[in-house]
């Protein structure tokens, strides 16, 4: 215990100055008032892998370590989709994975956003599109932002999550 | 065993890989021969030869080396002799190979295992030439899984979504109490139809599909797609690119490793350590990216060499963070070992006994972990691993304990790795030329990637393309384990098992 505290002590805090422009910085605050805005609470964010090759996740997982300190920005991931704002989804969407991202996406309450992510989700990759993947996200459910990159980093992650915040206006409710 | 390997012939690529065509009779006697000799089965699969007549391949991992047993069907015959009672990994491999080409071992398990309800039994995505047209309505199919029945036993599903960010696929627990009583996994959720995608791409680009195969594993696949294709080409890369290569691997297998020591302490109730690795796993991924222009390698490894060379400036950054890292671990492993709450969920936890790893073919970090002392590296090196004596990390207890055990050792083993190759980094260029090869030429490459061996068979096309390629990962030996793994134990501690094999499901349903 004692050398669990003393490692801790000695490492400290390792969080960055959320992202490094002012610009961004702007985004912040605007994201702030927003969330209270849009969504009147923090944050949920609900993953789905829909068919990626998990290069996307480990960088979503890099979200929540301590140097990207996710949730010290007030936004945190969810085990289900009833309890999420906004959804993070990875592709290309595999036709088997269809109907349980079709499923998510509608028992996801209103309003709510979509995020999606990677240059397969944005485009369907280099898988594209064929008999077993139905390609980019957008071509099974409604998408506010789409973050490029093979897989994009932490802070395009960021970016788009708060791009689509930022952008504050969740679609209507929408059959996909 | 001796006879089969002096009928065989060399096969390009891997440096101890050869090929043997052997009768319907001969099949099964190999796979009986190998398994007697102490070998592992690698891979199952089928291809087809020019005249489009069925061709069933089975790979070996023997003392003497790689072997490729090759056996072709005649038109009239649609199946094969199975090897699951031989081995029984063989199952999910001869179901997936039978949804993709319709061609079916005899003691097959009849249920689809790819395939779920996106397109029709008719079709098979490996040997028919055109998509069908309307791609069936995306619905829940009906799937036969195994009913355990009596007083107080209900199941529990899981998946394809979970809770966390996991890649999806479904997990159906027969239970009684808290106790899991049978595991039964469903896959497939995540089949992309990756081996029809390479026959749509130039063999020069394949590379980068075979890095997204399992993106956790870019590195060894690409390598190893790379590896098949320049022995086909009979390409010997330079000295510099095979030393990039190994750098990029074993820091790949650092990062990975680093990753889930986190995780598995996370999923274990003690988020301190996920706090501690997931920083060093980004300290280690931001030298990376400054040495080699990406945090993970997806595009590093090239058919030839590598895309570029490493910064030179940078070499002292890779040496600091691994320095970091060491010294790092120390602590975090005194921490790990003397944390009685951790003890207690890792010890017995999903005990893999080695006489169980042995019989069900067990391979890879966890097969170490269960005393299974198999690692390429060290048993078939490829280079520069003659050159840089990897040594063998492993235990014999084969739980989660041994699993972190493991890595603990293999991360220490990769981070002295990354020291010899940067020490000795021979001088020179990182690329050379690849010419196109020759129609229907066939090579494999094997790779020990962080998860375990990676194998990519890749055959010619005309015209630059490729005509086949079957990427196989470690999951598939491996996931069949897990169910065994879980017998016993109870539902909450299934998170941590799982966590402690991490084996991948985009590699597996490809």
């Amino acid at each position: 215990m004692l050398k669990t505290l003393k490692q801790i002590a000695r490492i400290g805090i390792v969080t960055e100055p959320p992202p490094l422009t002012d610009e961004t910085l702007r985004v912040r605050e605007i994201l702030q008032t927003q969330i209270l805005k849009v969504m009147g609470r923090a944050l949920c964010i609900r993953a789905i892998d829909a068919g990626s090759c998990n290069g996307c996740e480990l960088e979503i997982h890099a979200l929540n370590n301590p140097i990207y300190n996710l949730e010290g920005l007030g936004i945190r991931f969810v085990a289900s989709p009833r309890h999420a704002d906004l959804l993070l989804v990875t592709g290309p969407v595999s036709r088997h994975m269809e109907v349980a991202l079709m499923r998510t996406y509608a028992a996801t309450p209103d309003p709510k956003l979509v995020v999606a992510l990677g240059d397969c989700g944005c485009t369907g990759g280099i898988f594209g599109e064929g008999y077993a993947s139905r390609g980019r996200v957008s071509n099974v459910i409604p998408v506010d932002v789409a973050v490029p990159g093979c897989p994009p980093n932490p802070t395009s992650i960021l970016a788009g999550i708060l791009t689509a915040i930022s952008a504050g206006r969740p679609r209507s409710p929408a059959t996909p | 065993m001796r006879r089969w390997f002096e009928r065989a012939a060399q096969l390009p690529g891997a440096p101890t890989a050869c090929r043997l065509a052997v009768s319907r009779q001969e099949w099964r006697q190999v796979a009986e021969d190998v398994a007697a000799g102490g070998g592992r089965l690698l891979a199952l699969w089928i291809s087809d030869d020019v005249a489009r007549a069925a061709l069933v391949r089975a790979a070996y991992v023997a003392e003497r080396g790689l072997l490729v047993v090759e056996l072709l069907l005649t038109s009239t015959e649609q199946n094969y002799p199975g090897l699951q009672e031989v081995y029984p990994a063989a199952c999910r491999m001869q179901r997936a190979a039978a949804d993709l080409t319709g061609v079916c071992a005899l003691d097959q398990d009849q249920r689809p295992w790819l395939r779920h309800a996106a397109w029709p039994t008719s079709f098979h995505p490996l040997l028919d030439a055109a998509a069908p047209d309307s791609p069936m309505t995306p619905e829940v199919d009906a799937y036969a899984f195994v009913r355990v029945e009596g007083d107080g036993v209900h199941e529990i599903p899981v998946g394809p979504v979970h809770a966390g960010i996991i890649e999806p696929g479904h997990f159906r627990f027969s239970i009684v109490g808290e106790k899991v009583l049978r595991l039964e996994e469903r896959f497939g959720y995540v089949h992309k139809g990756v081996e029809r995608r390479f026959t749509e791409l130039p063999i020069m680009e394949g590379h980068r599909l075979a890095a997204r195969v399992s993106g956790d594993s870019a590195v060894a696949f690409s390598w190893a797609y790379c590896q098949a294709l320049e022995g086909i080409t009979s390409v010997e890369i330079p000295p510099r690119a095979a030393w990039l290569r190994a750098l990029c691997l074993e820091l790949e297998r650092i990062a990975n490793h680093l990753g889930d020591l986190g995780a598995i302490g996370n999923d274990a109730g003690f988020s301190f350590g996920l706090t501690q690795f997931s920083r060093l796993k980004e300290a280690l991924l931001r030298t990376t990216e400054q040495a080699l222009g990406q945090r993970y390698l997806l595009d590093a490894i090239v058919p030839g060499g590598m895309r570029t060379d490493i910064a030179r400036a940078t070499e002292p950054g890779i040496l600091r963070t691994v320095e970091e890292v060491l010294s790092e671990l120390v602590i975090l492993h005194s921490i790990y070992d003397e944390h009685a709450g951790l003890r207690d969920r890792f010890v017995g936890a999903g005990r893999v006994e080695p006489e169980l790893a042995a019989r069900l073919g067990l391979i890879g970090l966890a097969g170490r972990a269960s005393g299974q002392a198999a690692d390429l590296r060290v048993d078939l090196p490829w280079s520069p691993y003659g050159d840089l004596a990897p040594v063998k990390c492993g235990g014999t207890d084969g739980d989660v304990a041994a699993r972190v055990a493991v890595r603990f050792d293999e991360v220490v083993q990769s981070c002295h790795l990354v020291q010899r190759i940067l020490d000795g980094m021979p001088t020179g260029s990182y690329q050379t030329q690849v010419p196109t090869p020759a129609d229907n030429a066939l090579g494999v490459g094997a790779i020990e990637g962080w998860r375990g061996p990676v194998l990519v068979s890749l055959e010619a096309g005309p015209a630059g393309r490729i005509r086949r390629c079957h990427p196989h990962d470690p999951s598939w030996q491996n996931w069949p384990v897990l169910e065994h793994a879980v017998i016993g134990n109870i539902v909450p501690d299934f998170p941590l098992i799982n966590k402690s094999f991490n084996l991948s499901y985009s590699g597996h349903d490809l």
